[in-house]
């Protein structure tokens, strides 16, 4: 036990005493979770937008007056000529402009129904769809309230309710997805970094002629990082609560519980890269190139699988954050429990018991 | 017999095709400063690694501080202390904590650690320097911190792969010093080296050659022997029949 304890110790050396490992290790979730939070946000909320009334009438102005209370848009430009907006548009000051028809109350009333022109910034397709989209619901709401007056002979309307994400908030998707990349880039590289580092030092020799079982080195050089890991998760859904207004609808203990579960499929990944090369720039390389990378394209974080073509869906089933993100998002959002989430589960459990046996196998060989 | 610390019977260690130990057979007895000598990619450093567990012979027969080293490392280790060819210590952490960590390591208890850091951090003129990084003190001081932390544990046999490279005559002399201190205390030392002025130092010495033992006696018969004036022309001698080049 005292052999466990000063190599814990002796690791906690290294990390506190290295400013730039320290760095990676506690300001980097944090880093990430702002910037996604806050900057890289695709959320629609007060955007600027233009407006450019013929028709001045009574009509027109509630419609206007239910757009600028709506918390989408922010009303910033009136304008009075078309070529105004246009400038505005080149200058960056709106994205979306409503354009109203001259009489557009007479219109409506005597020929029920008038033409409102919406023009958006489309040099990024995806928010000008969904300011079209939120526009065009805000239209749709002040339809309506006139046509409470009257009673149409046929009429479906939809009624629709976002589940789980009512708000349609990104947060919902990237909580998850930083806390796997985080966890991944943490557990397994910083791991196999040090012990890599062993080895460019000549010190694994010592520790491998020592009486020191194998075992309790892998267990001194995974805990640390293991306890780093738990700190960081706690300070992720700390963030996402608190400063994300993300609720954590499901079990807490279960949330902990699989993060726990892929810090260690992370850390054996860790081991099998440190069993692949002794220098730590390779280490890295390999940390980033295989494991970072398919992170990011095959997890389903940033790109939906379904969309994917067939071998690239396939390929996803091998990268083990794809379970870890499915597990997450089930459980802290849609509140799901246990019993649903069992099978991705076992999926992580066992990709991280055959991880574990490959790089302890490995290991003994390298010892003998 | 119980007073040799160290056999080997036609040990040999090959990596594919390449014989790096080629059957050798040789003891070292207790006390004794057995020095290794040869040429760099002789096979020295493969051979004590054979002997203190980082490597498993290819084939041959080995016993350490009476264990055999394929059925019983876990006792040769806990007999043994090990000092590798670049001294390895942790460079960013404080000299203490690097005692702390190899006193540990070799199974000290907490009291016995801390007992034992401060003895040494006073042989060693280091008291007020317990807090200093290993980075910050001379290169002769952290060989000498490297070898006390090979034997803090009062092994049976301390293995030294080349301890004095890359120092100065005189800073090697008084490394030699704590090496007899050792030896004084009855630990024996297994050293290797490639200085040959350090093989006088030895009570008997082995020159190998290609992977095999091409000399082995004590210094003054060794030069006998050969008929030669120091040990220097022995060893220059017989690596003039080498086939290998250094690696």
């Amino acid at each position: 036990m005292q052999q466990f304890w000063v190599f814990v110790r002796k690791e906690f050396y290294h990390i506190f005493r290295d400013k730039k490992s320290l760095l990676i290790i506690f300001a980097l979730p944090i880093a990430q979770m702002l910037i996604f939070g806050f900057a890289l946000t695709n959320e629609i909320k007060n955007t600027q937008i233009g407006i450019l009334d013929n028709a001045n009438d009574e009509a027109s102005l509630n419609l206007i007056a239910q757009l600028d209370a709506s918390k989408y848009f922010e009303i910033s430009n009136t304008f009075t000529n078309p070529d105004e907006i246009d400038a505005a548009f080149k200058a960056d000051k709106i994205k979306l402009a409503i354009v109203i028809p001259p009489n557009f109350k007479s219109e409506l009333a005597h020929n029920n129904s008038a033409r409102i022109q919406l023009l958006a910034d489309a040099t990024d397709p995806n928010t000008a769809t969904t300011l079209e989209v939120y526009a065009s619901a805000v239209i749709r709401d002040y339809q309506n309230t006139i046509n409470n007056n009257f009673k149409l002979p046929y009429s479906i309307s939809t009624e629709i309710r976002m589940l789980y994400n009512p708000q349609l908030k990104g947060a919902y998707l990237f909580v998850p997805g930083v806390m796997g990349m985080i966890l991944l880039l943490i557990s397994a590289m910083m791991t196999s970094i040090s012990i890599v580092r062993e080895k460019e030092l000549n010190t694994m020799e010592i520790i491998l002629a020592s009486p020191l079982k194998p075992m309790i080195l892998i267990l001194s050089k995974a805990v640390p990082y293991m306890v780093i890991s738990l700190i960081n998760v706690s300070t992720i859904l700390l963030i996402s609560v608190t400063l994300l207004d993300l609720p954590i609808n499901g079990s807490i203990w279960l949330v902990f519980g699989v993060c726990f579960l892929f810090i260690t499929t992370a850390l054996s990944l860790g081991l099998m890269i440190s069993n692949i090369t002794d220098s730590q720039q390779t280490a890295m390389f390999i940390s980033l190139m295989g494991l970072m990378l398919p992170t990011l394209i095959l997890s389903g974080f940033m790109f939906p699988i379904e969309n994917m073509p067939v071998p690239m869906q396939v390929l996803s089933n091998i990268v083990p954050t794809k379970w870890f993100f499915i597990i997450i998002k089930d459980v802290m959002i849609k509140g799901l429990g246990f019993s649903s989430v069992w099978r991705e589960i076992l999926i992580l459990a066992g990709m991280t018991a055959f991880f574990l046996i490959i790089s302890w196998k490995k290991f003994k060989m390298r010892l003998a | 017999m119980a007073d040799k610390v160290i056999i080997t019977e036609n040990l040999t260690k090959k990596f594919g095709d390449f014989t790096a130990v080629d059957g050798i057979s040789f003891h070292v007895n207790k006390g004794e400063i057995f020095g290794f000598l040869g040429a760099n990619g002789a096979g020295k450093t493969t051979a004590m690694k054979m002997l203190i567990g980082i490597w498993e012979p290819t084939s041959g027969k080995a016993e350490v501080a009476g264990y055999d080293i394929y059925r019983d490392m876990e006792n040769i280790k806990k007999s043994i202390g090990y000092m590798s060819q670049r001294f390895s210590l942790y460079e960013d952490i404080p000299v203490i904590e690097n005692i702390r960590f190899f006193g540990g390591i070799y199974g000290l208890s907490r009291a016995e650690i801390k007992e034992k850091s401060a003895a040494l951090l006073h042989k060693l003129n280091l008291t007020g320097e317990s807090k200093t990084l290993v980075s910050a003190l001379p290169l002769g001081w952290k060989q000498k911190l490297a070898f006390s932390l090979a034997i803090i544990h009062q092994p049976k046999i301390v293995f030294l792969d080349e301890p004095t490279g890359g120092v100065d005559p005189i800073t090697r002399r008084k490394f030699w010093e704590l090496i007899y201190d050792a030896a004084n205390e009855g630990v024996t030392v297994f050293v290797t080296t490639h200085y040959m002025d350090e093989a006088e130092y030895c009570d008997r010495i082995s020159i190998m050659v290609d992977g095999r033992i091409a000399a082995l006696d004590t210094p003054a018969a060794l030069k006998k022997q050969f008929n030669a004036d120091n040990i220097d022309q022995i060893f220059t001698h017989l690596a003039r029949g080498a086939k290998r080049t250094a690696d």
